[in-house]
């Protein structure tokens, strides 16, 4: 993360008053689209199909964004960016909202004068270790060979939490997801850590998954969210009460099947502000009262969008865990819409 | 006394002995095998060495490509079928990955109705490169334009060519065809009119706007004509100002009312649909025909004696050689959205190819650099004694024997440039060997698929590099004019 530390602070200190004080919502309504950062390719979260159609627990986020500012889920624009270009792309303008499973971290959110707005999915860092080889916790991985992605989060946190339990690794420096896997199956490795939701991932297209265990230790925070340029805090709302609109949806039973009906015959006074119904929260944000309406619309509420993406009934079977809803023992929490 | 003697003389032969055939260890493959495998001790040794290799080698490599899957949904499909097929825990490629996104691979995310284009763009390369690479040879050039016409027109109308087009497309190559009979030098003309059109197929939009590009030039031309008559020496620069004043200030605006006045444009596709070999292929063929003359340009201004000039050069070529290519793309794609002014749309793929081709020109210029040093002083005095003047001496006498002396290198530094274009992918372009086949790799069907899609990239890269490469070697012979 170095390079893109190096080069935010760069962007930083050239122009954070120009870009800064720019009118994003504007900016995205004159030109009928919204630019969206996105991962150049992470399973489940982000991934063009093969007629070249984005989908995924990210791609969500864009499309209520655009579903509640343009009125269609379809007006936005894909930018892939890497783990290098995601912060400058930006900082720099290129791209009005990151959607691109960033972990939320104090410097990203000061330093580089960005400003996460929520957290859409609560990560944090694991280990895979092959059935055969009998561990059954991380405290046991004392003098491991360990597959690490380099130039990640990922790097500190092992050595941290080995450091922090008196143990010792050995690392084996690997460049993609994919070719961590490839040393993993190799044998190149005992250990292969990265984010769960990787994890689990992986071990899914294995061929044979029931070999492969998951350590049930996580060893860090990783709170994913969509992130926005500090200094345009009327687009932070936008993008954050769009985010929070398909959490509260979820919570008060709205998906994109009964929300036609719900508009007309729900009683619930915290459903109606939502929709629309009564009250014009839309307007406060300089959006029509049906926003929230839309963004729920695009592709259901924030439980449907995980059961579709990364949820139990999708090959990457991911449960919910921290990303249930509060009444659910999950920390999804929307702030009451009033 | 004849018949004594007749029967003291001893036997003399009449007859020749037919020649025996040599000992079977000096003759035919034996004596090959003998003479360049089995020569001694030591090579015996090592060529046991090497064939204990290579069977190494295949023997993992070819049951792993002979189950090789072509018809599956998924990595678990294909590892059902084979484990169907050859049994349970045989191993096998998964081929049916770019059976499915063999496009995307292909044409990036380019519009699948609008495939044509590309094609139709890389098929007339073909003919306007023709006159330029096969110029001494009628048959040769005749294959190559044939070949690629017919494999144009047929692809073309695989991938749903509209008639109009069709027609075009193909008038245009029987045309090119019966010029290149007839008058091949006449073919130079669409060769400097094809960067125009190929620009037109591949991004679309409207055909007023390389129109009006070119017409700079034409008045940039016509500028140069009437001034050179007047003061020769503000010629140049007076033919600069005039196209560089047009292409600025009115160029884009003229295309516009034209447009609106009689529309000719094609559907406009974004330079962030282009992806795979499109992209690296793009990036390729406009980096090479850009950075030879900036590399020769760039050679002879170190070779000058003005000090100028020569310095400007030296620190030219000696900063792009001295930072890595993926640092100056780093520049192009980041650090210059800071310096523009904010809203300014600078085409990405249009920075790329400007810092590629730079980073290529500045080999270049050393390559040539070492041809030029490598032509006898005799050669620079000839052509001074001829009353040549300096830009005719190096057209006319050593720019043609330095270019030749230099085209191993110069090739080789075209092949390295396009296998660079892969690292487009730190960017954020859909290079066709990462970029691809990690968005391939993210959908879960084809989670886990590795070497299939570097095979794959691999082999097409091996194709193309290989072609320049022996097309260098055929450039070589026929060039050869001293030691034949």
């Amino acid at each position: 993360m170095k390079k893109s530390l190096f080069l935010g602070s760069v962007a930083a200190v050239t122009l954070s008053a120009g870009v800064g004080m720019a009118d994003t919502l504007a900016d995205v309504k004159a030109r009928g689209e919204l630019i969206c950062g996105v991962n150049t390719g992470l399973v489940g979260f982000a991934a063009p199909d093969a007629n070249g159609n984005w989908a995924g627990f990210d791609i969500a986020v864009c499309k209520a964004v655009a579903a509640s500012v343009l009125g269609d889920p379809s007006k936005v624009k894909y930018v892939p960016t890497t783990g290098q270009t995601r912060f400058t792309a930006l900082s720099s303008g290129e791209v009005d909202l990151l959607a691109r499973n960033s972990t939320w971290t104090f410097s990203r959110d000061t330093d580089l004068k960005l400003d996460f707005v929520a957290v859409n999915y609560y990560d944090g860092q694991g280990f895979m270790v092959p059935k055969d080889l009998g561990v059954t916790s991380a405290k046991e991985l004392d003098g491991a060979t360990i597959c690490i992605q380099t130039g990640t989060t990922t790097e500190l946190n092992l050595a941290d939490y080995f450091k922090a339990n008196n143990m010792s690794y050995q690392p084996v420096n690997i460049d993609s997801n994919a070719e961590g896997e490839q040393q993993y199956m190799a044998g190149a490795c005992d250990a292969y850590t990265t984010d769960a939701s990787g994890l689990a991932a992986t071990r899914a297209a294995f061929a044979n998954p029931e070999n492969h265990v998951i350590l049930p230790e996580i060893i860090s925070k990783e709170p994913l969210g969509p992130a926005v340029r500090q200094g345009d805090d009327l687009w932070a709302d936008i993008v954050r009460w769009s985010f929070y609109a398909l959490v509260a949806a979820e919570e008060y039973g709205v998906t994109s099947k009964n929300i036609d009906e719900l508009v007309k015959s729900s009683q619930n006074p915290e459903v109606q502000r939502l929709l629309g119904v009564t009250d014009d929260l839309g307007a406060m944000i300089g959006l029509d009262k049906e926003w929230a309406k839309r963004a729920i619309q695009a592709s259901g509420n924030y439980g449907e969008i995980f059961a579709a993406n990364i949820g139990e009934q999708t090959p990457i079977g991911l449960a919910r865990g921290l990303n249930a809803q509060w009444t659910q023992g999950g920390l999804m929490y929307a702030p009451p819409f009033r | 006394m004849s018949e004594m003697h007749a029967e003291t003389v001893p036997f003399v032969r009449e007859t020749m002995l037919p020649p025996a055939p040599p000992p079977i260890r000096e003759a035919g493959a034996v004596r090959w095998l003998r003479q360049n495998l089995f020569s001694g001790p030591v090579n015996t040794i090592l060529t046991l060495l090497g064939i204990a290799i290579i069977w190494f080698i295949v023997s993992h490599f070819w049951p792993w490509f002979a189950h090789s899957v072509w018809r599956a949904d998924s990595l678990a499909q294909c590892r059902e079928i084979i484990a169907r097929t050859w049994g349970e825990g045989a191993s096998g490629a998964c081929f049916a990955v770019i059976r499915e996104r063999w496009h995307q691979y292909m044409f990036g995310f380019y519009p699948p109705e609008l495939y044509w284009r590309p094609l139709l763009a890389f098929g007339l390369l073909m003919v306007a490169l023709a006159p330029i690479l096969f110029s001494e040879s009628r048959i040769i050039r005749r294959i190559v334009l044939i070949v690629s016409a017919t494999a144009t027109l047929i692809l073309a109308l695989a991938l749903g060519i509209p008639t109009p087009a069709l027609i075009l497309a193909a008038t245009a190559m029987i045309g090119a065809i019966a010029v290149a009979e007839r008058q091949p030098t006449r073919l130079l003309i669409f060769s400097a009119l094809y960067p125009f059109l190929g620009v037109w197929l591949l991004w679309g939009g409207s055909l007023w706007g390389p129109l009006m590009v070119l017409a700079s030039f034409g008045l940039g031309a016509l500028a140069w004509v009437v001034v050179a008559r007047l003061l020769p020496l503000l010629a140049a620069a007076a033919a600069i100002i005039v196209a560089l004043v047009w292409w600025i200030g009115f160029a884009g605006r003229a295309a516009e009312d034209l447009q609106n006045l009689l529309p000719l444009a094609i559907t406009p596709v974004a330079s962030d649909q282009f992806g795979g070999f499109l992209l690296a292929i793009t990036i390729g063929i406009a980096g090479i025909a850009l950075s030879l003359p900036m590399g020769i340009m760039l050679a002879l201004a170190r070779r000058s004696d003005m000090f100028l000039v020569k310095s400007l050069s030296v620190m030219f070529i000696e900063f792009i050689r001295g930072v890595p290519l993926i640092s100056l793309l780093f520049v192009a794609s980041l650090l210059l959205n800071y310096f523009l002014p904010p809203g300014t749309n600078f085409d990405i793929i249009l920075r790329v190819i400007i810092m590629v081709t730079l980073f290529a020109a500045a080999y270049m210029a050393e390559v040539i650099r070492g041809g030029l040093a490598a032509l006898p002083k005799g050669q620079y005095e000839a052509a001074d004694a001829l009353g040549l003047d300096y830009w005719k001496a190096q057209r006319l006498i050593i720019l043609p024997q330095a270019l030749k002396i230099s085209i191993p290198g110069i090739v080789s530094t075209f092949i390295g440039m396009f296998k660079d274009t892969t690292l487009v992918t730190f960017v954020g372009l859909f290079d066709p060997l990462k970029g691809i086949s990690d968005f391939v790799r993210a959908n879960f069907a084809w989670k886990g698929i590795y070497w299939e899609p570097f095979i794959f990239v691999g082999a097409i890269f091996f194709i193309i590099c290989f072609s320049m490469s022996r097309y260098s070697m055929f450039l070589e012979r026929r060039l050869a004019r001293d030691h034949r």
